[in-house]
């Protein structure tokens, strides 16, 4: 059934979770449209017969409704558009809000491609590589204009914003290779501007990274004959220490628990903060990335307003490399469930 | 020989000899035939005439830059232009249908043509005004169109930031055009509620107001509160390009999301401004031809002012994927369908209006068919993108495409073209040919379909909109698309034929060929220049009134 149903709604593969829930409603809904639409149309045609004019200048009867018409012809359809409401609510609210133990990955648009970058180091261009099976959350910035991340199979997309991140979450639930396109007009090339998921099993993907990080080191090795060829630093963690440190983000935060003109660096991930204004926030990267670039926004209490803005000093990459060194400073009291690794042990 | 007396008007009109009217009275029409006469007049009639000339030109340009899009779109590589041309030409579409056709349309041509009429008024509230109105939007149109040809802009026509302040091509000039557009606009809304409140003949109280005269009532109200925003929009849009104040550039410390909240918040409202007018349309058409008083009347009129109203509180659902909070989507979401129900209780009044009806299927009635389904069916979808999660996928894909196609320029066009039919006699006096008109309107509503439902399913497939190349999957359906375009041409091209022809050739239809009983049938067909001849008529009942006055045993409320 609903294979047919795909095949005359050309809808694409589905392959996320997400997708599963969206295409149901989407059946509900596209076909109480067309059933809705016809019978509206049905019953005009039958009325043009029945009632056509017989001589020029016949009467009619005077006719209109009484209550409980009117009142039937606002109940039924807003109690069939409620009800797509509610249940298409509650999967944007799956779709808004991913789960605690994402695979992250940064994803950065630019006229006119698409930046991927892992937080263990490998990163690449219009190629996403993916475990089957595991959500993965994205982090979606811009460097230049509005761009927007769209994967069909998945059911996904969201918008890049240049300045700030905004995130999508995904499980794949097969492996496979699968289009992303963009679709917020962005320019000249907007069309090519393509890329692609590549789903692979968990133990492909495992596979896929070890790989990933002896080419890496391959690079290294030869490069050590001419030092002017050594590559990036290609963790981003360690990136961000190093960027944290020539930006001056140092002279105000410590990464060793000392609050100091502002607080420390360690731990504040996911933490809960005290605002000036009473309310409280948690540290993530939207909120880590705000504080960059307009430190004002929200003060923790008990710190004055003085950081200066690093709006246009820092590029989406620099930002992104930054908040991963901050996720990667936590402490064991921050740490959930089990786990007692070491207070500076980057997460991998 | 025009038997334009009391007994077909089928009105009550007072007594007067019809030959006097003709000879010392002149209609509008002939009433002065230099240039002068025509360029500076004041007669509502004569300006509603020269809007349509406009109009109907600008219609015409984007009509040829959306065939031209639809030829690129046969193959998925370049097919007749190149990337940057095509950017500019569905800017350019895009912005002449809006700005020049879609949002003056019905109101400017056929609101001014009729409004005074239905009221029993001599013209409008504010006559130079009105004309001004005219001016300044010629003004508006040919300063955009001269910037999108010298410089071409290539942003869409929803100028988002900060792609339209970085772009090289030129925004300054287009965006200023848009801006005088405006006032245009505000001018003409602020006239016809002055209109309407003040110029009422005795006996119009509002629940005898023809439904075509509320439709304009809450058009206008939108128009007036909310083209100031996307007026100041535009000006500082202009500022960021040329002085880069940098409210919308995150690179200053703007916002670029702050500017598509300003956007849609006169956007969304903005395409209420193009289909309440045909709503009220529909409602005389519909009426008419099915000779029944209006079914639910207040209903209908009341629904016009609630969409008016949740109008301004829906603009959200055009953001749901671009970092807005998950409440406020959920907000919005829950908003939008309210429009949707309001929409829903026309639609029933319309089918209701039908039942116990005697209709006649004439053309104007073929288009309300049309409109009929264009509505429910672009209405529906529009709940289906409201749906927050169903609109992450369908979101700036072709979906979205076909269904603003189907409800507002669907809706609008169906509309256009049953007042141009329903009221061509009234404007000139002269009849069309009844079956070209019928033969016409099977092509543009076959057409309609056959252009947008490949569309719905290309958004499915997840076609973006706005692309130039596209991967090969996707030609089928856009081939398909273009086929049923040039149908749809082809439907128009007969129309402008018969119609010129009528205009040269027609004959004479005497005072209400369709023995309505609207209000505007009052008058001569063509109106002499101050529309009623001696004494003002008398407006005893309501429009739309076909009840053998014998048999009828009415109630005063409806
Ligand atoms: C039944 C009433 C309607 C509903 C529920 C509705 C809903 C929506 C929604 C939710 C969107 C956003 C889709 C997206 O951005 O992905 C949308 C887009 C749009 N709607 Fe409607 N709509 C309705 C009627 C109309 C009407 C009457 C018009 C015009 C006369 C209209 C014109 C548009 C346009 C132009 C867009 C495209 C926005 C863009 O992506 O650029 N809609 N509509
Ligand atoms: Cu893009």
């Amino acid at each position: 059934m609903s294979n047919f149903a795909d095949k005359i709604l050309f809808l694409p593969e589905r392959a996320s979770t997400f997708a599963e829930k969206v295409d149901q409603l989407h059946y509900f809904v596209v076909g109480v449209t067309m059933v809705s639409s016809i019978a509206v149309g049905l019953a005009a045609i039958f009325m043009f017969f029945r009632y056509r004019r017989r001589v020029p200048n016949q009467h009619t009867e005077y006719v209109v409704p009484n209550l409980p018409t009117e009142f039937l012809f606002v109940s039924v359809p807003l109690v069939f558009f409620l009800l797509w409401f509610a249940i298409g609510f509650r999967d944007f609210v799956f779709y808004t809000t991913p789960p605690k133990d994402t695979y992250d990955v940064y994803v950065m648009g630019k006229q006119w491609m698409w930046k991927f970058a892992y937080p263990e180091g490998p990163n690449g261009v219009n190629v996403l590589h993916v475990p089957a099976g595991r959500p993965v959350r994205l982090l979606i910035t811009s460097r230049d204009v509005l761009h927007s991340f769209y994967v069909p199979a998945f059911r996904i997309k969201m918008d890049a914003l240049p300045g700030r991140y905004t995130q999508a979450w995904f499980e794949a639930t097969k492996p496979g290779t699968y289009q992303v396109l963009c679709t917020e007009y962005c320019g000249l090339s907007h069309s090519k501007m393509l890329a692609e998921v590549v789903v692979l099993s968990p133990e492909d993907f495992e596979e896929w990274l070890k790989e990933q990080k002896r080419g890496r080191l391959a690079g290294r090795q030869d490069a050590l004959a001419d030092t002017s060829l050594v590559p990036p630093v290609a963790r981003m963690a360690e990136q961000g220490q190093r960027l944290a440190g020539t930006q001056g983000c140092f002279k105000c935060h410590t990464m060793t628990g000392e609050p100091h003109i502002g607080p420390t660096f360690l731990g504040m991930y996911n933490r809960e903060e005290k605002l000036e204004d009473g309310k409280t926030i948690r540290v993530d990267e939207a909120y880590i990335t705000q504080s960059m670039m307009d430190p004002g926004a929200h003060i923790v209490s008990g710190y004055k307003n003085v950081m200066p803005t690093f709006q246009g000093k820092l590029q989406g990459a620099e930002t992104a490399a930054i908040v991963e060194f901050i996720k990667s400073l936590r402490t064991p009291n921050v740490r959930e469930g089990a786990s007692q690794g070491p207070a500076y042990e980057p997460i991998q | 020989m025009n038997p334009s007396s009391s007994t077909t008007a089928e009105g009550v009109l007072p007594a007067h000899d019809a030959h006097d009217a003709h000879h010392d009275h002149p209609s509008y029409l002939v009433d002065g035939t230099t240039i002068k006469s025509w360029l500076l007049t004041v007669d509502h009639k004569r300006i509603a005439i020269m809007y349509l000339v406009w109009i109907l030109l600008f219609f015409l340009v984007g009509g040829i830059f959306a065939m031209a899009i639809r030829i690129e779109m046969l193959t998925p590589g370049p097919t007749i232009m190149d990337a940057m041309t095509y950017n500019r030409t569905f800017t350019l579409h895009g912005m002449v249908m809006i700005f020049l056709f879609m949002i003056p349309a019905i109101p400017a041509v056929f609101g001014n043509f009729v409004l005074p009429l239905m009221l029993g008024a001599k013209d409008v509230a504010f006559p130079k005004l009105n004309l001004a109105s005219l001016y300044i939007y010629l003004a508006g149109a040919f300063l955009a169109l001269w910037g999108m040809i010298n410089g071409g802009l290539d942003t869409g026509w929803t100028f988002y930031t900060p792609y339209s302040t970085h772009t090289t091509t030129t925004v300054a000039p287009v965006l200023f055009g848009a801006f005088i557009i405006g006032f245009s606009s505000i001018a003409t809304g602020l006239n016809f509620i002055v209109t309407i409140h003040t110029m009422r003949a005795p006996g119009i109280t509002w629940f005898k107001l023809p439904l075509f005269a509320w439709a304009l009532y809450a058009t206008s109200c939108i128009q007036v509160l909310a083209t100031p925003v996307i007026g100041l929009l535009m000006v500082i849009v202009t500022g960021e390009q040329l002085f880069h104040f940098g409210l919308f550039d995150p690179a200053r410390g703007g916002d670029p999301v702050l500017f598509q909240h300003l956007f849609w918040f006169y956007s969304h409202p903005a395409v209420y401004i193009m289909v309440l007018p045909s709503f009220g349309v529909m409602s005389e058409v519909v009426a008419t031809y099915s000779r029944k008083n209006i079914f639910g009347y207040r209903a209908i009129a009341y629904s016009s002012l609630g969409i008016a109203f949740v109008g301004f509180f829906v603009w959200g659902h055009h953001m749901f994927v671009s970092g807005q909070s998950t409440f406020d989507a959920g907000v919005f979401g829950v908003l939008t369908m309210l429009v949707g129900v309001f929409t829903a209780i026309k639609v029933f009044n319309w089918v209701g209006t039908v039942y116990k009806g005697a209709v006649d299927f004439k053309t104007p009635f073929a288009y309300f068919c049309g409109f009929l389904f264009f509505t429910v069916f672009g209405g529906m979808t529009g709940i289906a993108v409201a749906t927050t999660s169903l609109d992450v996928h369908w979101h700036d894909t072709y979906f979205v495409v076909a269904h603003f196609h189907f409800i507002m320029v669907g809706a609008t066009v169906m509309a256009f073209l049953a007042s141009l039919h329903y009221w061509f006699p009234k404007m000139f006096g002269k009849t069309y040919h009844e079956g070209w008109g019928l033969v016409a309107a099977a092509f543009i509503i076959l057409g309609f379909n056959a252009t947008f439902i490949p569309q719905f399913l290309l958004g499915n497939y997840g076609m973006p909109r706005r692309y130039f190349e596209y991967p090969e999957r996707y030609q089928a359906l856009n081939v398909a698309s273009t086929a049923g375009a040039s149908l749809l041409a082809f439907g128009f091209l007969i129309i402008a034929i018969y119609l010129v022809y009528s205009l040269a050739y027609g004959r004479a239809s005497g005072q209400n060929p369709w023995r309505s009983k609207g209000y505007e049938w009052l008058s001569a067909s063509p109106p002499p220049t101050h529309n009623f001849v001696g004494p003002q008529p008398t407006y005893p009942e309501e429009p739309h009134f076909y009840v053998d006055p014998k048999k009828a045993e009415v109630p005063d409320v409806v």
